[in-house]
């Protein structure tokens, strides 16, 4: 099986989730005989990755490319006739168009048997594809639009290249049954044409040299010999992350029992206004801002904490929440995020309910046996997310779907 | 046209501003203050940058007026922070106020060692700074000051009471028109609640004049010469005998930058009124020689920052009343350690500057702030801070645990 993959990011190069789903997918579909070719927009190594031949389509390096802002589409585009920008492809919609080149080019001179392309940025690559050679379309959808843009209507044009490419596929991977349904009701695709594929988790991709240091966080756990239960949250600072919701639960936390401290790790553009909303709620002094975190630092978040919540508006995935439970974290999630539905041991709350959300984590500070037997029992859960699986079941629907267009 | 007499004060301070400090800090690096990067968060290169700018060339200035001119007089106030950091970066600016103090022609204030607004939030801990002002004045300087001044001029009839009950002669405030109503600040007047107690209020027109608008390009008196404003003087409330001009001492060199003229001006100005026959005091000299005219209650607090001339420019948002409240709730904590060091870091951060840092009235006022924050925002100035905070917590618990 010829796999062309469309991508946006692999490690060590992503900017988010969307490089690591892609960088275990492929690995485990590789390991499964499939033959992949992996495109980037970007020129750069990628040392631990020999399973697949990685292709660039400019010689961009992956910082640029980042800078053209990948996740944040308001900014990405605002019209489909950008100017071209002389000197190279500065702007997404160019770098798209580049892209689509690419693929025209490599199509007609490659044997493929299925593409499988990943969220908006690669979609019309996808589509073009399709068009020239009539070779089967997967569209796997990480995240779409309405998910992006928060409460805000998102971008028109990201939407219609969405729309188009759902449409036109022949076959579309939601990464959970959240994500399905917005692409069933909100984009009008039938049900049937639309699986759900999870995130896996891979425990070995964690399990290097890390040793936890207890004194990165010297402070929080001198807080915690004193009883302290430490509540944490690693995100973006965005509006879709529901941190406003989770900064009120807090201090209806803090009202009842006070021996509770949250780390708000990240940042991002709601930083500024949650800075203000805890001092506005006289909490200030439980919450710890860390600014962005990376490496050690990123990991002792998680070890230091006991809870870690989830509070997104609207989470297709949440590979974080994983992350989490695989450093003995107890979680609280969202029922708006979709990595609760594989999970069976934790705590659900809708994100607006912040009362349920104090009630949950005052439960878990004030029962020790509780918060035990919680970080004890989603670990099997997680362990069991195996990306064999997921791509067995990728396989599966692949050669469905190359019968079913060659018929 | 009567004899004026001008009544000079500048208000010498430098805050011990807080380094970039995260959570990552706390409960490892005790030390706050030492920032030793491009930004304006380095205490030393700040201090060596005013002083070159402003320090050294006015109180060469002065001290040349003083020389040239027998009746030259004026009072300062300079904080104990000022002190202890010009002690360790540019002992000659102490040197060259030391000569000026001698002479007997420079008043020297009372105020609080660490520019703090202790007195609203701890009686306790603004009598201690108080104290510990006077010891460095009297140890520095070898006076003991008659006349205080409240940190940003913050007053009300409270602090004249207390201030009176403490002895002193005679104490500063903001001529606010909301106290003053249809009266000059032209006089010398009576605090309220007090027999003794003499008030001085500033003339903030004729001040602000020079500190806020003397480079104003934009403003229609531009650009102020020297006869232009003594003109202005003469004629600024005919019935007045004294006109109080009080400001920042940076107002020379760094505020007004010397490319503006600013000391030419002031030695200009200087001369001619000298000339004009006006006269010069200190604070004490005026009231000795003026009665009272009328007594002034300001029940309410007032300062002299701002459009508002009330605390909000500290205490105004919730970022600054939640800093306040964590580092006043640690005063008795903090006393019973007697730990020197301790003690010593957590008044540093009572300095009033730190909460002005933190102040997101962005209107008018708020480009003031701006220029005067060594921070990106209000809300890294708060972070900093409480992460500051929570390491002086965690050096009290070490303390409590005999570590």
């Amino acid at each position: 099986m010829n796999i062309l993959m469309l991508g946006w990011e692999l490690p060590p190069h992503n900017s988010g989730g969307l490089g690591v789903a892609c960088y275990h997918l492929s690995k485990s579909l590789a390991i499964q005989g499939a033959k992949i070719d992996f495109i980037v927009p970007y020129t750069a190594e990628h040392p631990d990755i020999d399973f697949m031949k990685i292709h660039a389509v400019t010689a961009m390096t992956p910082d640029e490319r980042n800078g053209l802002g990948v996740y944040d589409s308001s900014k990405a585009v605002t019209s489909r006739e950008l100017p071209d920008i002389p000197g190279g492809s500065k702007n997404i919609r160019d770098l798209q168009r580049n892209y689509v080149s690419y693929i025209e080019n490599f199509i007609i001179h490659n044997d493929v048997d299925v593409v499988h392309a990943h969220d908006w940025l690669t979609m019309e690559a996808g589509v073009r594809a399709k068009e020239l050679t009539g070779v089967p379309l997967i569209v796997h959808v990480h995240a779409t639009e309405f998910d992006r843009s928060g409460e805000f209507s998102g971008n028109p044009i990201v939407h219609e290249i969405e729309q188009t490419a759902l449409l036109m596929a022949d076959r579309i991977f939601a990464v959970s049954s959240i994500t399905k349904s917005i692409i069933v009701h909100r984009y009008g695709i039938p049900a049937d044409k639309v699986e759900v594929v999870y995130n896996g988790f891979d425990p070995a991709s964690f399990d290097d040299t890390y040793n936890y240091d207890a004194l990165t966080y010297r402070y929080l756990e001198s807080l915690k010999e004193e009883g302290y239960t430490v509540v944490a949250t690693i995100t973006r600072f965005t509006v879709q992350k529901g941190l406003s919701h989770l900064m009120h639960a807090a201090a209806k936390v803090l009202d009842q029992y006070d021996k509770v401290v949250f780390l708000f790790a990240g940042d991002g553009e709601q930083r500024d206004e949650l800075v203000h909303l805890a001092a506005h709620l006289g909490i200030s002094d439980k919450v710890l801002f860390t600014g962005f975190v990376r490496g050690k630092k990123w990991r002792d978040a998680y070890s230091v904490a006991d809870v870690f919540v989830m509070s997104s508006v609207s989470e297709p995935f949440g590979l974080t929440a994983l992350e989490a439970a695989h450093h003995d974290n107890a979680l609280v999630i969202s029922k708006q995020s979709g990595v609760g539905e594989v999970l069976n041991s934790i705590f659900r709350f809708d994100y607006w309910d912040t009362d349920l959300l104090a009630d949950q984590i005052i439960g878990l500070a004030t029962s020790p046996a509780m918060l035990r037997a919680m970080k004890r029992n989603v670990q099997d859960e997680y362990a069991n997310l195996s990306w064999n699986d997921i791509a067995e079941q990728c396989m599966t629907h692949y050669s469905l779907t190359s019968n079913k267009v060659a018929a | 046209m009567n004899n004026k007499s001008i009544v000079l004060y500048f208000q010498l301070h430098q805050p011990y501003r807080v380094k970039r400090y995260t959570i990552f800090d706390t409960a490892h690096d005790h030390v706050y203050f030492n920032d030793e990067g491009e930004s304006d968060k380095n205490n030393k290169a700040v201090f060596e940058r005013v002083a070159e700018k402003s320090y050294r060339p006015m109180t060469e200035l002065l001290e040349k007026l003083m020389y040239e001119q027998p009746d030259f007089r004026f009072s300062l106030s300079i904080t104990g922070v000022f002190l202890e950091q010009a002690a360790q970066w540019a002992p000659d600016i102490i040197e060259s106020v030391q000569r000026m103090v001698a002479s007997g022609r420079v008043e020297l204030l009372s105020e609080t060692y660490h520019h703090s607004l202790a007195f609203f939030h701890s009686k306790s801990e603004f009598e201690t700074q108080v104290a510990l002002h006077r010891e460095a004045i009297f140890k520095t300087f070898g006076v003991i000051p008659l006349v205080f001044r409240n940190t940003e001029l913050a007053y009300n009839d409270e602090l004249a009471s207390w201030a009176a009950g403490r002895g002193y002669k005679t104490i500063l405030a903001e001529g606010w028109d909301t106290a003053l109503d249809w009266r000059s600040p032209n006089h010398v007047y009576r605090a309220a609640g007090s027999d003794t107690l003499a008030l001085m209020l500033k003339n903030y027109r004729l001040s602000d004049d020079l500190a806020f608008r003397f480079s104003d390009q934009r403003w229609a008196e531009w650009p102020l010469t020297a006869g232009k404003y003594i003109d202005w003087l003469h004629s600024s409330d005919d019935s007045g005998s004294i006109i109080n001009l009080f400001m920042d001492f940076e107002t020379f060199g760094e505020h007004q930058w010397e490319s503006t003229g600013i000391f030419q001006f002031f030695a200009d100005f200087v001369k001619e009124w000298s000339v004009s026959h006006g006269a010069f005091s200190t604070i004490s000299q005026a009231v000795e020689a003026h009665e009272p005219v009328d007594t002034v209650s300001m029940p309410q607090t007032i300062t002299w920052a701002d459009a508002e001339r009330d605390l909000s420019a500290w205490n105004g948002n919730e970022l600054q009343k939640e800093a306040l409240r964590h580092v006043y709730d640690l005063e008795h904590e903090i006393i019973q350690t007697e730990d020197a060091d301790l003690i010593a870091d957590w008044r540093k951060l009572l300095t009033s500057d730190h909460f002005y840092y933190m102040a997101t009235k962005w209107h008018e006022d708020g480009n003031i702030h701006a220029y005067f924050s060594p921070y990106d925002s209000p809300y890294d100035a708060f972070l900093s801070y409480m992460n500051v905070i929570r390491d002086i917590r965690w050096r009290v618990m070490q303390h409590r645990k005999g570590l």
